[in-house]
């Protein structure tokens, strides 16, 4: 049963009101009028085109907005949309809008999207980012389709990305996910995805919901638990990733949300990442990839000389992280010039998991060792760029491959130093 | 004459057996008290022990060395040759638990002017102790911030990240200085007036050193952070997620 509390006596009502539902598409917003627009008719298109018959509600949580979000969503008018697609829905649509905090927190608003989704026994529910303003009206099919259809459990998003976009992703998140838990799902920190009631409701009983303040995260966790939960999990390919939706200089905040959760979770899932082995390709609806190539102008000197400073300025800390041989091996590396500086494919694997294993281990505050994951991250994204200036998307796809497989082969590692000593 | 030697022999021998008498009197009067301080003194030190076993052994469950390393106590102590923290911290308490036993055995003795010092050392110990907790945290603390700061500048990628985090260090520990001193009572007035001047000398140095010699960096500092950039105008950093 869902915990009554997070929704408030209003908010229930208004779930009364709707009634039971087949479809949920949840809207977690702050602040974001001037996208939420064009979001919200994309979503009401798409339920209109591809599911005229099921019943289908519109789920805003709002984090504290003051430009009138809810507002927006809530006044968004189908009959518009009814003559462009020339559709008659058999059934309403209604738009319903809740605030759950003053702040916005990820785990609070999927934690009232959950909630919700229990009390109207959704069968399938979606979640989508009010910034993605490349949403078409097929991702909700994409989205909803695979569960409410295929008996799927969790839908994971594939985006068609500029190829330097996401290299948090696509040299951490994805192939320690796929390294550890044995499954290449390419987006684990996705802010759109689909799920099942089924998932929504289990996952509602099992993960400890603190509600402090700001906290995001919550999704990874949640792919996660659909992983060693043994639920199908699939991927659908969506499209275009709207690129305004992180600021780069959120990287440390990026860091915690993704790095900072995904250590975490090695801690309670530690039964299920210690026993798997390899990893087995995920069902997926549309390209495994897609990358645009166009050029874009990137400081990589300011890179390498944030890495070359940061593992300079921090090797007190770092000596308390990484083993001494790892350390030198990034000293050496670090004092190169920008032409010969690379950061290989299998000392980054150790490094991670010599991060992983100290946060494990506490050996200072949990934080303040992801905050020092930056600047190496750094140092590996100024490879990555070097490495993939003129590069074709399929040898970028081969040089993620061959890194995944780098982390694949250093699993053992990763419990050699789990347990014992750096 | 004769009858007056006699007289005097007599004082000096009947003096000298009442002397002799009252020393054995004051030996059998302190002897049993005696034995019940070395008693006293015996016990205290098998309590004394055993509380040192159980401190040593709850300090190593909680990880104290680990803590003591953080605070950055363990370097300390280490430049010193001194034992580790765990086993500084159980002698400590030792020594303290067995020599509160030998004041109380020594306060049975019944001399006159040491009660008064007794009672002050029983009145000193949970002070000292509070000063040492201060110590302790107060370097945690230290530690923590000067950490905190150290990766909060190299990941803002600002000039002397190092420089910045020795600073908040050092205050933070004149600060914990000045505290414990004042706990313990030992030159408060002085303390606080060092921890003032040492402070505001501190203050004022970074100010000028901010204003004068980076008045460039304050300028970028202060335009980045409250003069918005036009998009166009910046290289592109990609984003991670």
């Amino acid at each position: 049963m869902a915990e009554e509390s997070i929704l408030t006596d209003d908010f229930i009502r208004q779930l009364i009101n709707v009634g039971e539902v087949d479809l949920l598409v949840g809207l977690p917003t702050h602040n974001n009028a001037k996208t939420a627009g064009p979001v919200i008719q994309a979503i009401q298109a798409g339920i209109l085109k591809c599911f005229p018959r099921e019943r289908t509600a519109i789920l805003n949580v709002d984090g504290g907005s003051r430009d009138g979000t809810p507002e927006v969503v809530t006044g968004a008018s189908i009959n518009d949309l009814r003559r462009a697609y020339n559709t008659h829905a058999l059934r309403t649509l209604p738009s319903i809008s809740t605030r759950y905090a003053s702040s916005p927190s990820s785990e609070t608003s999927l934690h009232t999207i959950l909630s919700a989704a229990e009390l109207l026994r959704a069968k399938a529910c979606a979640v989508i980012s009010p910034e993605s303003l490349n949403i078409e009206p097929e991702w909700m099919a994409r989205l909803l389709r695979p569960v409410y259809q295929d008996n799927a459990d969790f839908v994971a998003p594939i985006y068609r990305r500029h190829k330097f976009e996401g290299v948090l992703v696509s040299n951490v998140v994805y192939p320690m996910t796929r390294a550890l838990y044995g499954q290449k799902i390419r987006e684990p920190y996705a802010s759109e995805f689909g799920f099942s009631g089924r998932f929504g409701s289990r996952f509602l009983t099992q993960h400890v919901w603190r509600h402090e303040p700001g906290q995001f995260g919550t999704e990874l966790e949640m792919t996660l638990n659909a992983i060693t939960g043994g639920y199908t999990v699939s991927q659908s390919f969506l499209g275009m990733k709207s690129r305004s939706e992180h600021h780069p200089d959120d990287l440390v905040a990026a860091m915690r949300q993704t790095v900072g959760v995904l250590f975490s979770s090695l801690e309670t899932k530690f039964t299920s990442w210690s026993a798997s082995n390899g990893s087995k390709p995920v069902s997926t609806i549309g390209p495994e990839y897609e990358m645009t190539l166009d050029p874009v102008r990137v400081n990589r000197r300011r890179l390498k000389q944030m890495f070359s400073g940061g593992v300079a300025e921090l090797e007190p800390i770092l000596r308390s992280i990484l083993s001494q041989s790892t350390l030198s091996a990034l000293q050496q590396i670090a004092a190169l010039d920008e032409e010969n500086c690379r950061y290989p494919a299998e000392l980054w694997a150790r490094t991670v998991y010599e991060f992983a294993a100290s946060h494990h281990k506490s050996v200072m505050s949990r934080d303040h060792i992801v905050q020092a994951f930056v600047p190496l991250y750094r140092g590996r994204m100024f490879t990555f760029l070097v490495e993939n200036r003129n590069a074709s998307a399929e040898e970028i796809e081969n040089s993620i491959e061959a890194l995944c497989r780098e982390f694949e082969r250093s699993k053992p590692y990763l419990l050699e130093v789990w347990n014992g000593g750096k | 004459m004769v009858e007056s030697e006699a007289t005097m022999r007599e004082l000096i021998v009947g003096e000298l057996s009442q002397a002799a008498q009252e020393i054995a009197r004051g030996f059998a009067h302190m002897l049993p008290r005696l034995i019940v301080m070395l008693v006293i003194a015996f016990v205290g030190w098998v309590i004394a022990y055993l509380v040192k076993w159980i401190f040593r052994s709850i300090l190593r469950l909680v990880k104290f060395d680990k803590l003591s390393e953080h605070a950055g106590a363990s370097q300390f102590l280490n430049q010193a040759a001194l034992p580790s923290p765990t086993e500084l911290v159980s002698r400590f308490v030792f020594w303290v638990a067995w020599l509160g036993f030998i004041m109380l055995g020594v306060s049975v003795l019944g001399i006159g002017g040491l009660q008064q010092h007794i009672s002050r050392f029983f009145l000193f110990v949970p002070r000292l102790f509070v000063t040492l907790f201060i110590i302790f945290f107060g370097l945690l603390l230290a530690s923590f911030f000067s950490r905190a700061a150290l990766l909060a500048a190299v990941n803002a990628n600002l000039p002397s990240p190092r420089l910045l985090s020795i600073s908040i260090r050092t205050i933070s520990i004149i600060f914990v200085v000045s505290m414990a001193f004042e706990e313990l009572g030992l030159a408060e007035e002085t303390m606080l007036l060092a921890f003032g001047i040492a402070f505001g000398a501190a203050m004022l140095g970074f100010a000028i050193a901010f204003g004068m010699g980076g008045r460039d960096l304050a300028r970028q500092f202060l335009e980045k952070r409250l003069v918005h950039e036009k998009k166009g105008e910046k290289e592109e950093e990609p984003s991670p997620l």
